[in-house]
């Protein structure tokens, strides 16, 4: 007897719901830490990018070829799909370096390099939205650029771009899709494998098209929730004040 | 004669084909109070912000302690903190409590002991009546209380030199007071400041100095009796003159 459509998905459930949580489990690894990876390399560029050089024209120099590889790294990897990235860094790997990643490393590879080269932009937008005030008295105590960066400018920062980064790694779980092209065994790829056992390509996709939204939406929840959590920690009472405390906004501050 | 702490020879700075700080001569001696006045646009701020090293002079000299710190050998952070500075604006650290504040430099640039900078942190904001706040952060207080504790936050890096920019221009008139008085205790405990300031009744009290600064030079310094009541230049008389100075 024929199954129904509502048949047919309890049935792939049922069958393949191993397979579906071993290729969730890698899309989720390859994205969390891809995104992670990502933005550690969006801070550290970002930061050598906004070094100012007042004087010594070497130094000028130098920071200018560096500001060039930079941009040239931002630019390629956001001017091309990920999908051609994997391809041609994969590959490219074992041709001409004849280095043998494992595929889901790889990705891993991959998606870090890709969410570096947007976190990089989106870091460099967070540090210019920090008043100039800043930086500038942390200077004025001695401290120098890293210095600024690590203990002043970078967790002003970090609290400003949370949402891009969380947003990068909702995109990331969806984007590690493409990486079935090298054979990552990712969610997509282990879709497509689904489909290939059964011939039933409606009822697999729209499984895995659950499995994705059920994924970003918890996701999505559970950052909102660390969001207000981070919020709630900015609150203060002064025990024992003998002054009253006037609660001003923003006086005369930009 | 006191020790001199700053000398600066012949200082030059400009901003695209704009010269901002036309050769500026000036001295700081240990224990001086410095008063820069003059109209806005003159450069006051930007030859403070050169003292500091916020701005790279184009030309000139910094002598500090008796070298030049502008030959690109000298240490440019370990000068600057020497040389606290408080600004229009407060710039407290955002992330940071007001003991954070106060210890973060410290810490990480005079590698101090913790538990010591904390203490050192404590006396000062103590000092200006602000240790209540101690967990307190920036966002939560007012404008006179934030310059207080920038206040404190420069002295507790034990520097040798206060720099001042206009610390009363952004306050509510009802706070300008509690920092005027807050920077009347540290003139009278003997630190070296200079202080570009509009309040005249406050720069002639407290000043054994007053600078002058009109289009990027220095018109005329002095002693306030001299500068303030008997100028020489027409232009520092007008200046002054839209200045009721109360006695
Ligand atoms: N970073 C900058 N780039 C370009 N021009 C600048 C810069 N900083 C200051 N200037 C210009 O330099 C001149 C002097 O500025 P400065 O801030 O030193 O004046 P000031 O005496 O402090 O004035 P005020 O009393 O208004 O604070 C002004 O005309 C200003 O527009
Ligand atoms: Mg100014």
């Amino acid at each position: 007897m024929e199954k129904s459509f509502l048949e047919w998905i309890v049935y792939i459930i049922q069958n393949y719901g191993l397979w579906f949580l071993k290729g969730a489990g890698t899309t989720l690894l390859i994205s969390f830490f891809g995104t992670i990876i990502g933005f550690i390399i969006g801070l550290v560029f970002a930061s050598i990018r906004t070094i100012k050089i007042t004087h010594n024209n070497f130094k000028k120099i130098l920071m200018k070829i560096i500001n060039f590889l930079i941009s040239c790294y931002v630019e390629v990897f956001r001017g091309t799909p990920m999908m051609v990235q994997a391809v041609i860094i994969y590959f490219g790997m074992q041709e001409f370096m004849g280095i043998n990643f494992s595929p889901t490393v790889a990705g891993l590879i991959i998606v870090s390099i890709n969410t570096g080269a947007y976190m990089i932009e989106v870091v460099r937008g967070g540090i210019e939205s920090i008043d100039i005030g800043q930086l500038e008295a942390s200077k004025s105590i001695g401290m120098n650029h890293w210095q600024s960066m690590i203990h002043i400018i970078l967790p002003q920062t970090i609290k400003n771009i949370l949402p891009a980064t969380c947003n990068e790694f909702i995109i990331n779980i969806k984007d590690t899709s493409v990486l079935n092209v090298i054979s990552v065994t990712e969610l997509f790829f282990v879709t497509k494998s689904i489909k290939g056992a059964i011939y039933r390509t409606y009822e697999t996709f729209i499984v895995v098209a659950l499995i994705y939204l059920i994924l970003t939406l918890t996701i999505t929840r559970i950052i909102r929730y660390i969001e207000k959590f981070m919020d709630s920690t900015d609150k203060f009472t002064p025990a024992s004040s003998t002054m009253p405390i006037i609660f001003v906004k923003k006086t005369g501050e930009k | 004669m006191r020790k001199n702490i700053i000398t600066i020879k012949n200082l030059s700075k400009s901003f695209g084909n704009r010269r901002i700080l036309k050769e500026i001569n000036f001295d700081i001696n240990e224990g001086d109070i410095a008063c820069i006045i003059g109209p806005s646009g003159s450069g006051k701020s930007t030859l403070l912000r050169c003292i500091n090293l916020l701005e790279y002079p184009d030309s000139g000299k910094i002598i500090y302690d008796g070298k030049n710190i502008l030959t690109g050998e000298y240490n440019i952070n370990k000068y600057r903190s020497k040389v606290g500075m408080v600004f229009q604006q407060f710039n407290l650290f955002n992330n940071l409590n007001v003991i954070q504040n106060c210890t973060i430099g410290p810490i990480k640039v005079l590698r101090q002991d913790p538990k010591e900078a904390y203490k050192t942190a404590m006396k000062y904001l103590t000092q200006v009546q602000m240790s209540s706040f101690a967990e307190a952060k920036p966002k939560q207080l007012s404008g006179g209380q934030k310059q207080r504790v920038a206040i404190a936050r420069a002295l507790s890096m034990n520097s040798r030199v206060l720099l001042f920019d206009e610390p009363t221009s952004a306050l509510d008139p009802e706070t300008v007071g509690e920092v005027l008085k807050t920077m009347k205790n540290l003139a009278s405990s003997g630190l070296t400041m200079i202080i570009v300031t509009h309040e005249m009744a406050f720069a002639r009290e407290v000043s054994n100095k007053i600078v002058f600064m009109d289009q990027g030079i220095i018109l005329e310094e002095g002693h306030p009796d001299n500068i303030l009541t008997n100028p020489k230049h027409e232009r520092t008389k007008t200046f002054l003159s839209r200045f009721i100075i109360n006695e």
